[in-house]
Protein backbone atom coordinates (compact mmCIF):
# COMPACT_ATOMS: atom_id res chain seq x y z
CA UNK A 1 0.00 0.00 0.00
CA UNK A 2 1.14 3.54 -0.68
CA UNK A 3 0.02 5.49 2.33
CA UNK A 4 1.94 8.46 3.59
CA UNK A 5 3.73 7.77 6.90
CA UNK A 6 1.78 10.47 8.70
CA UNK A 7 -1.52 9.07 7.51
CA UNK A 8 -0.53 5.52 8.51
CA UNK A 9 0.42 6.75 11.94
CA UNK A 10 -2.92 8.53 12.38
CA UNK A 11 -4.72 5.42 11.23
CA UNK A 12 -2.89 3.22 13.73
CA UNK A 13 -3.29 5.62 16.63
CA UNK A 14 -6.95 6.13 15.77
CA UNK A 15 -7.57 2.39 15.73
CA UNK A 16 -5.83 1.98 19.09
CA UNK A 17 -7.93 4.78 20.53
CA UNK A 18 -11.06 3.08 19.28
CA UNK A 19 -9.90 -0.24 20.75
CA UNK A 20 -9.24 1.29 24.18
CA UNK A 21 -12.66 2.94 24.10
CA UNK A 22 -14.40 -0.29 23.10
CA UNK A 23 -12.61 -2.23 25.86
CA UNK A 24 -13.76 0.17 28.54
CA UNK A 25 -17.32 0.40 27.24
CA UNK A 26 -17.38 -3.39 26.82
CA UNK A 27 -16.28 -4.02 30.40
CA UNK A 28 -18.81 -1.46 31.56
CA UNK A 29 -21.59 -3.33 29.76
CA UNK A 30 -20.60 -6.47 31.62
CA UNK A 31 -21.91 -4.98 34.85
CA UNK A 32 -25.43 -6.20 34.16
CA UNK A 33 -26.43 -9.68 33.00
CA UNK A 34 -28.58 -8.39 30.15
CA UNK A 35 -26.01 -6.16 28.49
CA UNK A 36 -23.06 -8.36 29.26
CA UNK A 37 -23.00 -10.30 26.01
CA UNK A 38 -22.97 -7.12 23.93
CA UNK A 39 -20.03 -6.00 26.07
CA UNK A 40 -17.76 -8.86 25.01
CA UNK A 41 -18.78 -8.38 21.36
CA UNK A 42 -17.68 -4.74 21.49
CA UNK A 43 -14.44 -5.57 23.23
CA UNK A 44 -13.88 -8.27 20.62
CA UNK A 45 -14.43 -5.78 17.81
CA UNK A 46 -11.89 -3.47 19.42
CA UNK A 47 -9.35 -6.28 19.56
CA UNK A 48 -9.92 -7.20 15.93
CA UNK A 49 -9.49 -3.62 14.71
CA UNK A 50 -6.34 -3.11 16.77
CA UNK A 51 -4.81 -6.39 15.58
CA UNK A 52 -5.51 -5.82 11.90
CA UNK A 53 -4.25 -2.25 11.89
CA UNK A 54 -1.00 -3.33 13.55
CA UNK A 55 0.03 -5.02 10.29
CA UNK A 56 0.49 -1.47 8.94
CA UNK A 57 3.05 -0.63 11.65
CA UNK A 58 6.01 0.92 9.83
CA UNK A 59 9.29 -0.93 9.44
CA UNK A 60 8.12 -4.41 10.32
CA UNK A 61 9.23 -7.68 8.79
CA UNK A 62 8.76 -11.36 9.72
CA UNK A 63 5.13 -11.27 8.54
CA UNK A 64 5.15 -14.97 7.70
CA UNK A 65 6.23 -15.90 11.21
CA UNK A 66 3.67 -13.49 12.61
CA UNK A 67 0.77 -15.05 10.75
CA UNK A 68 1.92 -18.55 11.61
CA UNK A 69 2.19 -17.69 15.31
CA UNK A 70 -1.26 -16.10 15.32
CA UNK A 71 -2.77 -19.11 13.60
CA UNK A 72 -1.08 -21.61 15.91
CA UNK A 73 -1.73 -19.77 19.20
CA UNK A 74 -5.18 -18.52 18.24
CA UNK A 75 -6.21 -21.83 16.70
CA UNK A 76 -5.20 -23.88 19.72
CA UNK A 77 -6.98 -21.48 22.04
CA UNK A 78 -10.10 -21.43 19.87
CA UNK A 79 -10.21 -25.20 19.78
CA UNK A 80 -9.69 -25.63 23.53
CA UNK A 81 -11.96 -22.74 24.48
CA UNK A 82 -14.88 -24.11 22.50
CA UNK A 83 -14.53 -27.58 23.97
CA UNK A 84 -13.75 -26.96 27.63
CA UNK A 85 -16.46 -27.94 30.09
CA UNK A 86 -17.91 -25.18 32.25
CA UNK A 87 -16.66 -27.00 35.33
CA UNK A 88 -13.10 -26.73 34.01
CA UNK A 89 -13.38 -22.99 33.37
CA UNK A 90 -11.10 -21.86 36.25
CA UNK A 91 -8.06 -23.65 34.87
CA UNK A 92 -8.73 -22.43 31.32
CA UNK A 93 -8.93 -18.83 32.51
CA UNK A 94 -5.70 -19.40 34.42
CA UNK A 95 -4.05 -20.84 31.33
CA UNK A 96 -5.07 -18.03 28.95
CA UNK A 97 -4.03 -15.52 31.56
CA UNK A 98 -0.63 -17.15 31.91
CA UNK A 99 -0.20 -16.95 28.15
CA UNK A 100 -0.80 -13.20 28.28
CA UNK A 101 1.82 -12.87 31.00
CA UNK A 102 4.23 -14.93 28.94
CA UNK A 103 3.63 -12.73 25.91
CA UNK A 104 4.37 -9.58 27.93
CA UNK A 105 7.55 -11.25 29.17
CA UNK A 106 8.54 -12.15 25.60
CA UNK A 107 8.12 -8.54 24.50
CA UNK A 108 10.32 -7.47 27.40
CA UNK A 109 12.92 -10.10 26.51
CA UNK A 110 13.18 -8.83 22.94
CA UNK A 111 13.49 -5.25 24.18
CA UNK A 112 16.07 -6.11 26.83
CA UNK A 113 18.21 -7.97 24.32
CA UNK A 114 18.66 -4.77 22.36
CA UNK A 115 18.01 -2.02 24.89
CA UNK A 116 19.64 0.71 22.80
CA UNK A 117 17.37 3.72 22.53
CA UNK A 118 15.35 2.90 25.64
CA UNK A 119 15.41 5.66 28.24
CA UNK A 120 15.84 5.02 31.95
CA UNK A 121 12.08 4.98 32.61
CA UNK A 122 11.36 2.62 29.72
CA UNK A 123 14.17 0.30 30.73
CA UNK A 124 12.96 0.18 34.32
CA UNK A 125 9.36 -0.51 33.34
CA UNK A 126 10.52 -3.15 30.85
CA UNK A 127 12.30 -4.95 33.68
CA UNK A 128 9.41 -4.62 36.15
CA UNK A 129 6.93 -5.76 33.51
CA UNK A 130 9.18 -8.65 32.60
CA UNK A 131 9.27 -9.80 36.20
CA UNK A 132 5.52 -9.48 36.81
CA UNK A 133 4.65 -11.04 33.47
CA UNK A 134 6.98 -13.98 33.99
CA UNK A 135 5.70 -14.63 37.51
CA UNK A 136 2.15 -14.52 36.18
CA UNK A 137 3.17 -16.95 33.44
CA UNK A 138 4.78 -19.64 35.57
CA UNK A 139 2.40 -19.05 38.48
CA UNK A 140 -0.66 -19.41 36.26
CA UNK A 141 0.71 -22.61 34.77
CA UNK A 142 1.11 -24.06 38.26
CA UNK A 143 -2.42 -22.93 39.13
CA UNK A 144 -3.62 -24.60 35.93
CA UNK A 145 -1.81 -27.81 36.87
CA UNK A 146 -3.37 -27.80 40.32
CA UNK A 147 -6.90 -27.14 39.10
CA UNK A 148 -6.58 -29.68 36.31
CA UNK A 149 -5.43 -32.27 38.84
CA UNK A 150 -1.97 -32.62 37.31
CA UNK A 151 -0.40 -31.40 40.53
CA UNK A 152 -2.10 -32.87 43.56
CA UNK A 153 0.17 -31.87 46.36
CA UNK A 154 0.65 -28.49 47.91
CA UNK A 155 4.40 -28.67 48.18
CA UNK A 156 5.61 -27.16 51.41
CA UNK A 157 8.84 -27.35 53.31
CA UNK A 158 10.48 -25.74 56.29
CA UNK A 159 12.07 -22.40 55.53
CA UNK A 160 10.05 -21.99 52.36
CA UNK A 161 9.46 -18.30 53.01
CA UNK A 162 13.19 -17.78 53.35
CA UNK A 163 13.96 -19.55 50.07
CA UNK A 164 11.22 -17.62 48.27
CA UNK A 165 12.52 -14.39 49.74
CA UNK A 166 16.06 -15.16 48.58
CA UNK A 167 14.94 -16.02 45.06
CA UNK A 168 12.93 -12.81 44.96
CA UNK A 169 15.89 -10.73 46.12
CA UNK A 170 18.17 -12.38 43.56
CA UNK A 171 15.71 -11.70 40.76
CA UNK A 172 15.13 -8.14 41.93
CA UNK A 173 18.87 -7.52 42.22
CA UNK A 174 19.40 -8.76 38.70
CA UNK A 175 16.52 -6.63 37.49
CA UNK A 176 18.01 -3.51 39.04
CA UNK A 177 21.36 -4.30 37.44
CA UNK A 178 19.79 -4.67 34.01
CA UNK A 179 17.73 -1.50 34.48
CA UNK A 180 20.87 0.43 35.42
CA UNK A 181 22.54 -0.78 32.24
CA UNK A 182 25.11 -3.12 33.80
CA UNK A 183 23.53 -6.30 32.56
CA UNK A 184 23.58 -6.21 28.81
CA UNK A 185 23.63 -9.27 26.63
CA UNK A 186 22.25 -12.71 26.80
CA UNK A 187 23.64 -14.08 30.08
CA UNK A 188 22.18 -11.72 32.67
CA UNK A 189 18.87 -11.41 30.82
CA UNK A 190 18.39 -15.18 30.61
CA UNK A 191 19.35 -15.60 34.27
CA UNK A 192 16.91 -12.86 35.24
CA UNK A 193 14.05 -14.60 33.45
CA UNK A 194 14.94 -17.99 34.93
CA UNK A 195 14.86 -16.52 38.43
CA UNK A 196 11.50 -14.88 37.73
CA UNK A 197 10.07 -18.14 36.41
CA UNK A 198 11.30 -19.95 39.48
CA UNK A 199 9.79 -17.36 41.79
CA UNK A 200 6.38 -17.72 40.15
CA UNK A 201 6.52 -21.48 40.64
CA UNK A 202 7.70 -21.27 44.26
CA UNK A 203 5.09 -18.68 45.11
CA UNK A 204 2.17 -20.72 43.75
CA UNK A 205 3.13 -24.27 44.66
CA UNK A 206 2.21 -24.06 48.36
CA UNK A 207 -1.21 -22.47 47.79
CA UNK A 208 -4.19 -24.78 48.26
CA UNK A 209 -7.15 -25.28 45.95
CA UNK A 210 -9.74 -23.32 47.92
CA UNK A 211 -7.52 -20.22 47.75
CA UNK A 212 -7.47 -20.33 43.96
CA UNK A 213 -10.13 -17.60 43.48
CA UNK A 214 -7.68 -15.16 45.05
CA UNK A 215 -4.68 -16.48 43.13
CA UNK A 216 -6.36 -16.47 39.72
CA UNK A 217 -7.65 -12.94 40.03
CA UNK A 218 -4.29 -11.78 41.38
CA UNK A 219 -2.40 -13.17 38.39
CA UNK A 220 -5.02 -11.63 36.12
CA UNK A 221 -4.12 -8.27 37.65
CA UNK A 222 -0.40 -9.09 37.30
CA UNK A 223 -0.69 -9.77 33.59
CA UNK A 224 -2.66 -6.55 33.15
CA UNK A 225 0.09 -4.54 34.83
CA UNK A 226 2.81 -6.28 32.85
CA UNK A 227 0.97 -5.46 29.61
CA UNK A 228 0.60 -1.84 30.67
CA UNK A 229 4.32 -1.52 31.47
CA UNK A 230 5.41 -3.13 28.21
CA UNK A 231 2.92 -0.84 26.50
CA UNK A 232 4.90 2.10 27.83
CA UNK A 233 8.13 0.57 26.54
CA UNK A 234 6.60 0.14 23.09
CA UNK A 235 4.88 3.54 23.22
CA UNK A 236 1.53 1.86 22.71
CA UNK A 237 -1.33 3.68 24.48
CA UNK A 238 -3.88 0.90 23.84
CA UNK A 239 -1.71 -1.53 25.78
CA UNK A 240 -1.16 0.96 28.59
CA UNK A 241 -4.85 1.72 29.00
CA UNK A 242 -6.17 -1.82 28.58
CA UNK A 243 -3.47 -3.28 30.79
CA UNK A 244 -3.97 -0.70 33.52
CA UNK A 245 -7.77 -1.07 33.49
CA UNK A 246 -7.39 -4.83 33.90
CA UNK A 247 -4.66 -4.36 36.49
CA UNK A 248 -6.81 -2.25 38.77
CA UNK A 249 -9.97 -4.27 38.12
CA UNK A 250 -8.12 -7.46 38.95
CA UNK A 251 -6.73 -5.90 42.11
CA UNK A 252 -10.23 -4.94 43.20
CA UNK A 253 -11.54 -8.44 42.54
CA UNK A 254 -8.60 -9.96 44.43
CA UNK A 255 -9.41 -7.76 47.43
CA UNK A 256 -13.07 -8.78 47.29
CA UNK A 257 -12.12 -12.47 47.28
CA UNK A 258 -9.68 -12.12 50.16
CA UNK A 259 -12.24 -10.14 52.13
CA UNK A 260 -14.80 -12.91 51.62
CA UNK A 261 -12.40 -15.21 53.43
CA UNK A 262 -11.61 -12.62 56.09
CA UNK A 263 -7.93 -12.84 55.21
CA UNK A 264 -5.44 -10.47 53.71
CA UNK A 265 -3.96 -11.14 50.28
CA UNK A 266 -0.58 -11.59 51.93
CA UNK A 267 -2.05 -14.18 54.26
CA UNK A 268 -3.44 -16.17 51.32
CA UNK A 269 -0.10 -16.09 49.49
CA UNK A 270 2.32 -16.64 52.30
CA UNK A 271 0.64 -18.39 55.22
CA UNK A 272 0.58 -22.03 54.06
CA UNK A 273 -3.02 -22.09 55.23
CA UNK A 274 -4.50 -25.50 55.93
CA UNK A 275 -1.18 -27.10 56.81
CA UNK A 276 -0.79 -25.16 60.00
CA UNK A 277 -4.47 -25.15 60.91
CA UNK A 278 -5.06 -26.84 64.21
CA UNK A 279 -7.38 -29.80 64.35
CA UNK A 280 -10.02 -27.23 65.28
CA UNK A 281 -10.99 -28.73 68.60
CA UNK A 282 -13.50 -31.40 69.37
CA UNK A 283 -17.11 -31.22 68.31
CA UNK A 284 -20.04 -32.53 70.25
CA UNK A 285 -22.77 -34.59 68.65
CA UNK A 286 -22.63 -37.19 65.94
CA UNK A 287 -23.09 -37.49 62.20
CA UNK A 288 -26.64 -38.61 61.48
CA UNK A 289 -27.20 -40.20 58.09
CA UNK A 290 -30.48 -39.97 56.20
CA UNK A 291 -31.68 -41.83 53.15
CA UNK A 292 -32.73 -40.07 49.98
CA UNK A 293 -36.43 -40.91 50.29
CA UNK A 294 -36.74 -39.25 53.70
CA UNK A 295 -34.69 -36.27 52.59
CA UNK A 296 -36.95 -35.96 49.54
CA UNK A 297 -40.05 -35.90 51.74
CA UNK A 298 -38.57 -33.16 53.93
CA UNK A 299 -38.02 -30.93 50.91
CA UNK A 300 -41.16 -31.79 48.98
CA UNK A 301 -43.44 -30.90 51.90
CA UNK A 302 -41.52 -27.82 52.92
CA UNK A 303 -42.45 -24.30 51.91
CA UNK A 304 -38.95 -23.08 51.22
CA UNK A 305 -35.67 -24.75 50.32
CA UNK A 306 -32.33 -22.99 50.05
CA UNK A 307 -29.63 -24.80 48.11
CA UNK A 308 -25.98 -24.08 48.96
CA UNK A 309 -23.64 -25.36 46.24
CA UNK A 310 -19.87 -25.60 46.60
CA UNK A 311 -16.88 -26.93 44.71
CA UNK A 312 -18.15 -30.49 45.26
CA UNK A 313 -21.06 -29.74 42.93
CA UNK A 314 -18.59 -28.76 40.21
CA UNK A 315 -16.50 -31.89 40.74
CA UNK A 316 -19.58 -34.11 40.53
CA UNK A 317 -20.95 -32.16 37.51
CA UNK A 318 -24.21 -32.11 39.44
CA UNK A 319 -25.53 -28.72 38.28
CA UNK A 320 -27.99 -30.13 35.72
CA UNK A 321 -29.47 -32.59 38.22
CA UNK A 322 -29.71 -29.81 40.78
CA UNK A 323 -31.77 -27.71 38.36
CA UNK A 324 -33.97 -30.72 37.63
CA UNK A 325 -34.54 -31.10 41.37
CA UNK A 326 -35.30 -27.39 41.63
CA UNK A 327 -37.92 -27.54 38.90
CA UNK A 328 -39.51 -30.59 40.47
CA UNK A 329 -39.78 -28.82 43.82
CA UNK A 330 -41.10 -25.66 42.18
CA UNK A 331 -43.80 -27.67 40.43
CA UNK A 332 -44.94 -28.78 43.89
CA UNK A 333 -45.17 -25.18 45.05
CA UNK A 334 -41.92 -25.12 47.03
CA UNK A 335 -39.95 -21.89 46.90
CA UNK A 336 -36.36 -22.67 45.95
CA UNK A 337 -33.42 -20.31 46.20
CA UNK A 338 -29.70 -20.67 45.72
CA UNK A 339 -27.21 -19.20 48.19
CA UNK A 340 -23.76 -18.53 46.77
CA UNK A 341 -20.74 -17.73 48.88
CA UNK A 342 -18.30 -15.35 47.15
CA UNK A 343 -15.45 -17.85 47.26
CA UNK A 344 -17.46 -21.00 46.56
CA UNK A 345 -15.61 -22.96 43.89
CA UNK A 346 -12.25 -22.25 42.37
CA UNK A 347 -12.65 -18.81 40.81
CA UNK A 348 -14.78 -15.75 41.54
CA UNK A 349 -18.39 -16.47 40.60
CA UNK A 350 -17.68 -20.10 39.68
CA UNK A 351 -21.01 -21.41 41.01
CA UNK A 352 -23.02 -18.79 39.14
CA UNK A 353 -21.54 -19.91 35.86
CA UNK A 354 -22.34 -23.55 36.52
CA UNK A 355 -25.91 -22.79 37.53
CA UNK A 356 -26.34 -20.57 34.49
CA UNK A 357 -25.07 -23.41 32.33
CA UNK A 358 -27.72 -25.71 33.75
CA UNK A 359 -30.34 -23.06 32.99
CA UNK A 360 -31.10 -21.79 36.50
CA UNK A 361 -32.54 -18.26 36.16
CA UNK A 362 -30.36 -15.79 37.98
CA UNK A 363 -33.21 -14.15 39.89
CA UNK A 364 -33.42 -17.14 42.25
CA UNK A 365 -29.67 -17.01 42.89
CA UNK A 366 -28.72 -14.86 45.85
CA UNK A 367 -25.42 -13.87 47.34
CA UNK A 368 -24.40 -13.85 50.96
CA UNK A 369 -25.82 -10.49 52.06
CA UNK A 370 -29.19 -11.09 50.45
CA UNK A 371 -29.80 -14.62 51.61
CA UNK A 372 -28.52 -14.80 55.18
CA UNK A 373 -31.63 -13.18 56.63
CA UNK A 374 -33.75 -15.82 54.87
CA UNK A 375 -32.21 -18.98 56.32
CA UNK A 376 -34.36 -18.92 59.52
CA UNK A 377 -37.47 -19.02 57.32
CA UNK A 378 -36.22 -21.97 55.26
CA UNK A 379 -37.54 -25.45 55.99
CA UNK A 380 -34.52 -27.12 54.45
CA UNK A 381 -31.02 -25.92 53.62
CA UNK A 382 -29.51 -28.37 51.13
CA UNK A 383 -25.72 -28.28 51.11
CA UNK A 384 -24.10 -29.77 48.02
CA UNK A 385 -20.34 -30.05 48.14
CA UNK A 386 -19.81 -26.95 50.27
CA UNK A 387 -18.00 -27.14 53.58
CA UNK A 388 -16.00 -24.32 55.14
CA UNK A 389 -18.33 -21.61 53.84
CA UNK A 390 -21.18 -22.98 55.99
CA UNK A 391 -19.16 -23.80 59.11
CA UNK A 392 -20.78 -21.97 62.04
CA UNK A 393 -17.44 -22.12 63.88
CA UNK A 394 -16.48 -19.12 61.79
CA UNK A 395 -19.07 -17.21 63.81
CA UNK A 396 -18.88 -18.98 67.15
CA UNK A 397 -15.41 -20.25 67.97
CA UNK A 398 -12.66 -17.73 68.43
CA UNK A 399 -10.01 -20.46 68.29
CA UNK A 400 -11.13 -21.74 64.91
CA UNK A 401 -8.71 -21.02 62.03
CA UNK A 402 -11.58 -19.67 59.96
CA UNK A 403 -13.02 -17.52 62.77
CA UNK A 404 -14.33 -14.23 61.38
CA UNK A 405 -14.85 -15.44 57.84
CA UNK A 406 -18.30 -14.39 56.59
CA UNK A 407 -20.36 -17.56 56.13
CA UNK A 408 -23.76 -18.58 54.87
CA UNK A 409 -25.96 -19.11 57.93
CA UNK A 410 -27.25 -22.48 56.77
CA UNK A 411 -27.26 -23.69 60.37
CA UNK A 412 -30.18 -21.36 61.09
CA UNK A 413 -32.49 -23.23 58.74
CA UNK A 414 -35.05 -25.54 60.36
CA UNK A 415 -33.44 -28.59 58.79
CA UNK A 416 -30.11 -29.06 57.10
CA UNK A 417 -29.33 -31.81 54.60
CA UNK A 418 -25.70 -32.21 53.62
CA UNK A 419 -24.77 -34.13 50.48
CA UNK A 420 -21.23 -35.33 50.92
CA UNK A 421 -19.06 -37.96 49.37
CA UNK A 422 -17.59 -39.27 52.59
CA UNK A 423 -16.74 -38.26 56.12
CA UNK A 424 -13.60 -36.31 55.26
CA UNK A 425 -12.91 -32.76 56.27
CA UNK A 426 -12.94 -29.63 54.16
CA UNK A 427 -10.00 -27.94 52.53
CA UNK A 428 -8.92 -26.23 55.70
CA UNK A 429 -8.81 -29.56 57.51
CA UNK A 430 -11.23 -28.41 60.19
CA UNK A 431 -14.26 -30.26 61.44
CA UNK A 432 -17.51 -28.66 60.39
CA UNK A 433 -19.75 -28.11 63.40
CA UNK A 434 -22.75 -27.81 61.10
CA UNK A 435 -22.57 -31.50 60.24
CA UNK A 436 -22.92 -32.47 63.89
CA UNK A 437 -25.91 -30.29 64.75
CA UNK A 438 -29.18 -31.81 65.93
CA UNK A 439 -31.11 -30.62 62.90
CA UNK A 440 -28.53 -31.78 60.37
CA UNK A 441 -28.77 -35.00 58.35
CA UNK A 442 -26.03 -36.40 56.12
CA UNK A 443 -26.88 -37.80 52.70
CA UNK A 444 -23.76 -39.67 51.59
CA UNK A 445 -22.86 -40.16 47.96
CA UNK A 446 -21.49 -38.53 44.84
CA UNK A 447 -23.25 -35.20 44.30
CA UNK A 448 -24.86 -36.02 40.99
CA UNK A 449 -26.00 -39.48 41.98
CA UNK A 450 -27.30 -38.33 45.38
CA UNK A 451 -29.39 -35.60 43.77
CA UNK A 452 -30.70 -38.15 41.28
CA UNK A 453 -31.83 -40.30 44.21
CA UNK A 454 -33.54 -37.26 45.76
CA UNK A 455 -35.40 -36.63 42.51
CA UNK A 456 -36.42 -40.28 42.38
CA UNK A 457 -37.62 -40.14 45.97
CA UNK A 458 -39.77 -37.07 45.36
CA UNK A 459 -41.24 -38.49 42.16
CA UNK A 460 -42.48 -41.59 43.96
CA UNK A 461 -44.50 -39.39 46.34
CA UNK A 462 -47.23 -38.84 43.79
CA UNK B 1 5.63 10.39 22.34
CA UNK B 2 4.10 9.16 25.54
CA UNK B 3 6.58 10.10 28.15
CA UNK B 4 7.11 11.25 31.71
CA UNK B 5 4.10 12.87 33.25
CA UNK B 6 1.81 12.21 30.31
CA UNK B 7 2.42 8.50 30.87
CA UNK B 8 1.79 8.91 34.59
CA UNK B 9 -1.52 10.63 33.90
CA UNK B 10 -2.58 7.82 31.57
CA UNK B 11 -1.61 5.16 34.12
CA UNK B 12 -3.52 6.95 36.86
CA UNK B 13 -6.69 7.65 34.88
CA UNK B 14 -6.82 4.16 33.40
CA UNK B 15 -6.31 2.69 36.87
CA UNK B 16 -9.24 4.61 38.31
CA UNK B 17 -11.35 3.78 35.27
CA UNK B 18 -10.80 0.08 35.81
CA UNK B 19 -11.63 0.36 39.48
CA UNK B 20 -14.83 2.32 38.87
CA UNK B 21 -16.06 0.21 35.96
CA UNK B 22 -15.65 -3.00 37.91
CA UNK B 23 -16.79 -1.90 41.33
CA UNK B 24 -20.48 -2.13 40.47
CA UNK B 25 -20.45 -5.55 38.87
CA UNK B 26 -22.77 -8.01 40.67
CA UNK B 27 -21.33 -11.20 42.12
CA UNK B 28 -23.04 -13.41 39.56
CA UNK B 29 -20.94 -11.84 36.82
CA UNK B 30 -17.59 -12.14 38.56
CA UNK B 31 -16.42 -15.04 36.44
CA UNK B 32 -17.34 -13.63 33.02
CA UNK B 33 -15.93 -10.32 34.14
CA UNK B 34 -12.63 -11.82 35.18
CA UNK B 35 -12.52 -13.79 31.99
CA UNK B 36 -13.51 -10.66 30.05
CA UNK B 37 -10.73 -8.61 31.58
CA UNK B 38 -8.47 -11.58 30.88
CA UNK B 39 -9.47 -11.16 27.25
CA UNK B 40 -8.84 -7.40 27.31
CA UNK B 41 -5.21 -7.81 28.30
CA UNK B 42 -4.93 -9.96 25.20
CA UNK B 43 -4.20 -6.60 23.55
CA UNK B 44 -0.64 -7.61 24.37
CA UNK B 45 -0.94 -9.25 20.95
CA UNK B 46 -0.35 -5.95 19.15
CA UNK B 47 2.79 -5.38 21.20
CA UNK B 48 4.04 -8.88 20.54
CA UNK B 49 3.44 -8.38 16.81
CA UNK B 50 5.51 -5.21 16.83
CA UNK B 51 8.25 -6.92 18.82
CA UNK B 52 8.38 -9.80 16.36
CA UNK B 53 8.15 -7.42 13.42
CA UNK B 54 11.31 -5.69 14.60
CA UNK B 55 13.17 -8.82 15.67
CA UNK B 56 16.47 -9.64 14.00
CA UNK B 57 18.34 -12.89 14.27
CA UNK B 58 17.03 -16.30 15.26
CA UNK B 59 16.97 -15.74 19.05
CA UNK B 60 14.85 -12.62 18.88
CA UNK B 61 12.69 -14.19 16.22
CA UNK B 62 12.00 -17.27 18.32
CA UNK B 63 11.17 -15.15 21.37
CA UNK B 64 8.96 -12.92 19.26
CA UNK B 65 7.26 -15.91 17.68
CA UNK B 66 6.51 -17.46 21.08
CA UNK B 67 5.26 -14.08 22.30
CA UNK B 68 2.83 -13.67 19.41
CA UNK B 69 1.58 -17.26 19.73
CA UNK B 70 1.00 -16.85 23.48
CA UNK B 71 -0.67 -13.47 23.03
CA UNK B 72 -2.96 -14.79 20.30
CA UNK B 73 -3.88 -17.65 22.62
CA UNK B 74 -4.68 -15.17 25.38
CA UNK B 75 -6.86 -13.02 23.13
CA UNK B 76 -8.71 -15.77 21.27
CA UNK B 77 -9.12 -18.09 24.26
CA UNK B 78 -10.26 -15.25 26.49
CA UNK B 79 -12.83 -14.19 23.94
CA UNK B 80 -14.20 -17.67 23.28
CA UNK B 81 -14.75 -18.66 26.91
CA UNK B 82 -16.14 -15.26 27.91
CA UNK B 83 -18.58 -15.33 25.03
CA UNK B 84 -19.65 -18.85 25.93
CA UNK B 85 -20.29 -17.89 29.53
CA UNK B 86 -22.18 -14.72 28.74
CA UNK B 87 -24.30 -16.60 26.23
CA UNK B 88 -25.64 -18.56 29.20
CA UNK B 89 -26.49 -15.42 31.14
CA UNK B 90 -28.35 -13.94 28.21
CA UNK B 91 -31.85 -14.48 29.47
CA UNK B 92 -33.37 -15.29 32.78
CA UNK B 93 -36.26 -17.27 31.37
CA UNK B 94 -34.84 -20.60 32.46
CA UNK B 95 -33.89 -21.50 28.92
CA UNK B 96 -31.55 -24.43 28.99
CA UNK B 97 -28.02 -23.83 27.85
CA UNK B 98 -26.00 -26.37 25.95
CA UNK B 99 -23.77 -28.62 27.97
Amino acid sequence: MNLSPAFTDDLIQGAYFLAALLFIVGLKRMSSPKGARVGILWAGAGMLVATLITFLWPGMHNFGLMLAAILIGGGAAWWSGKRVAMTAMPQMVALYNGMGGGAAAAIAADELLHPEGLGRAALTLAVVGAFIGTVSFSGSLIAFGKLQGLINKSWRFKGQQLVNGLVFLLAAGHGVMIALGYGHGMGPVVFFFLLSLLFGVLMTVPIGGADMPVVISLYNAFTGLAVAFEGFVLQNPAMIIAGMVVGSAGTLLTQLMAKAMNRSIGNVLFSNFGETAAAGGEVSGSLKPIDAADAGVMMAYGAKVIIVPGYGMAVAQAQHKVWELTQLLQSRGVTVKFAIHPVAGRMPGHMNVLLAEAGVPYDIIADLEEINAEFPTADVALIIGANDVVNPDARNRKDSPIYGMPILDADKAKNVIVIKRGQGRGFSGIENALFYMDNTRMLYGDGQEAVARLIQGIKTLD
Amino acid sequence: MIDGFIALYIFMLAGFTGYEVISRVPVILHTPLMSGSNFVHGIVLVGAMVALGQADGPVEQIIGFVGVALAAGNAVGGYVVTERMLEMFKDSGGKRGKA
